[in-house]
């Protein structure tokens, strides 16, 4: 890792082959919720390369901590307690400070805190599933939860999302935005989940795989989870094309 | 011998059904945790430049509504400046944030959002953009989050002379990105398939 970037030009492209395609029909409901047609392509205009700041005063003392930030007073989640932490870098491997972290999940049961689920695994009084957190000036970011359970959903008869947290990641301009998905290392619902596969390379899945930390497990506590995310990288604007005379 | 080290970036996935616990708790009635949802005010009492609403649904391949999308936008002030550090042009609107965020209604399928009309601002190449907003749409069965733009449809001139709305080849899809107007409020329908598909963008 090496120092943020001072970038602030147009992005890398996107390689959309590493990413999943819109219309995966392992994944049924992306068959009527992806585009058909080519997406116009165009380099980035300052309304994509600029985004807005997110100041670390928007986020709360409990923002990071899932275990405590629902729970009533003397109480906290149930679950298997895990500290997920990592870096937020851009495809030079540079450290994306301030980033905007937000994630949400489903409880140790795997039941969300959401009116649309209704999964009979009870609700836990003492858990929300939502955190937040911004980048430190390395990038670092660190979150202390449960470890979720996996769910059944309705696509194929008996599909089960392995667990996963849900990720979204706000850098520094607009086009760099992403939402993202984490599951966790030996899980063995990871090969076969339907929207796991909606991505076509296996090195492109095992990103998205958090490893046990044990250098970071709290002893007698909390163990730890390590996933760096990566964000695209962007061109230094010295050399970029303008009208002569500007 | 110099090698190429690059990461990939981390792959995209679904924003799934749940998305307003993670992005907007307090919509979802998951009070206590954030004061406010991030996003839901672009504006205030002292906000410079001409308010206006914009609204919309998103509507899938079979013309149904989708109920548990989430659209955030991003756009330049009235004068045309972005509340950006990156923003090297002047300073924007202290008041204005430029960055909205808003699920769709659970039961009417409409987003709104409470804004200023942007100013134009340049293209790389020294040329104007026409105002326009940008968009970016997540849901279930969504893959990677959708890249679009709004645009208006009084400012035909500039349209017109749009270095994007230029690149469209088939001009029939250049509506798909232009809302319609009543008087302060305008309407912008996003369908993310069939024969009105919108344009979207790879940025
Ligand atoms: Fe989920």
């Amino acid at each position: 890792m090496s120092k943020p970037t001072t970038n602030a030009g147009p992005f890398f492209p996107r390689d959309r082959n590493w990413h999943p395609k819109a219309m995966s029909p392992g994944y049924k409901t992306s068959v009527l919720r992806s585009p058909q047609k080519a997406l116009l392509s165009f380099g980035n205009t300052i309304s994509e390369t600029t985004g807005p700041v997110f100041g670390h005063n928007i986020i709360g003392e409990l923002d990071h901590d899932l275990i405590q930030n629902y729970a009533k007073p003397g109480e906290s989640a149930q679950g298997e307690r895990i500290i997920v932490h990592g870096h937020v870098l851009d495809e030079e491997a540079r450290a994306v400070p301030n980033a905007l972290v937000e994630v949400w999940q489903a409880n140790a049961g795997g039941r969300y805190r959401h009116k649309k689920d209704g999964y009979l695994a009870p609700l836990d009084p003492n858990f929300g599933g939502c955190g937040r957190v911004i980048t430190d000036e390395n990038g670092y970011y660190a979150f202390r939860t449960i470890r979720p359970g996996p769910y059944p959903w309705p696509n194929g008869v008996n599909d089960w999302r392995p667990s996963h947290i849900h990720f979204s990641l706000f850098g520094s301009g607009f086009a760099q935005r992403l939402i993202t998905q984490m599951y966790f290392e030996g899980d063995p619902h990871i090969p076969l989940c339907p929207i796991v596969r909606t991505i076509n390379d296996p090195a492109a899945i095992e990103m998205l795989v958090a490893k046990l930390d044990m250098n970071h497990t709290v002893p007698m506590d909390a163990r730890a989870y390590r996933f760096d995310i990566v964000l695209r990288g962007r061109r230094s604007t010295m050399f970029e094309n303008r009208m002569e005379g500007n | 011998m110099t090698k190429l080290e690059y990461l990939k970036e981390s792959p995209s996935q679904t924003a799934g059904p749940y998305v307003h616990i993670g992005c907007t708790p307090n919509f979802v009635g998951n009070t206590g945790i954030y004061k406010e949802d991030l996003g839901v005010r672009m504006v205030n009492a002292k906000t410079k430049g001409q308010r206006i609403t914009v609204k919309g649904r998103v509507f899938d391949g079979t013309g149904a509504p989708m109920k548990d999308a989430m659209l955030e936008i991003w756009q330049a002030d009235g004068e045309g400046l972005f509340n950006s550090p990156s923003e090297t042009r002047g300073k924007a609107d202290p008041y204005f944030t430029g960055w909205g965020r808003q699920p769709v209604d659970m039961e009417t399928a409409e987003f709104c959002f409470e804004t200023v009309k942007p100013g134009a601002v340049p293209f790389p190449d020294g040329r104007s953009q026409a105002p326009h907003i940008n968009f970016w749409i997540v849901a279930r069965g969504i893959n990677i989050g959708l890249n679009t733009r709004m645009y208006f449809p009084e400012e035909e001139e500039a349209n017109a002379a749009d270095p994007v709305l230029g690149r469209i080849e088939h001009r029939m899809r250049v509506p798909t990105l232009i809302a319609k107007q009543s008087g302060d409020k305008y309407t912008f329908d996003i369908h993310i398939q069939g024969d009105n598909e919108t344009v979207f963008f790879d940025i």
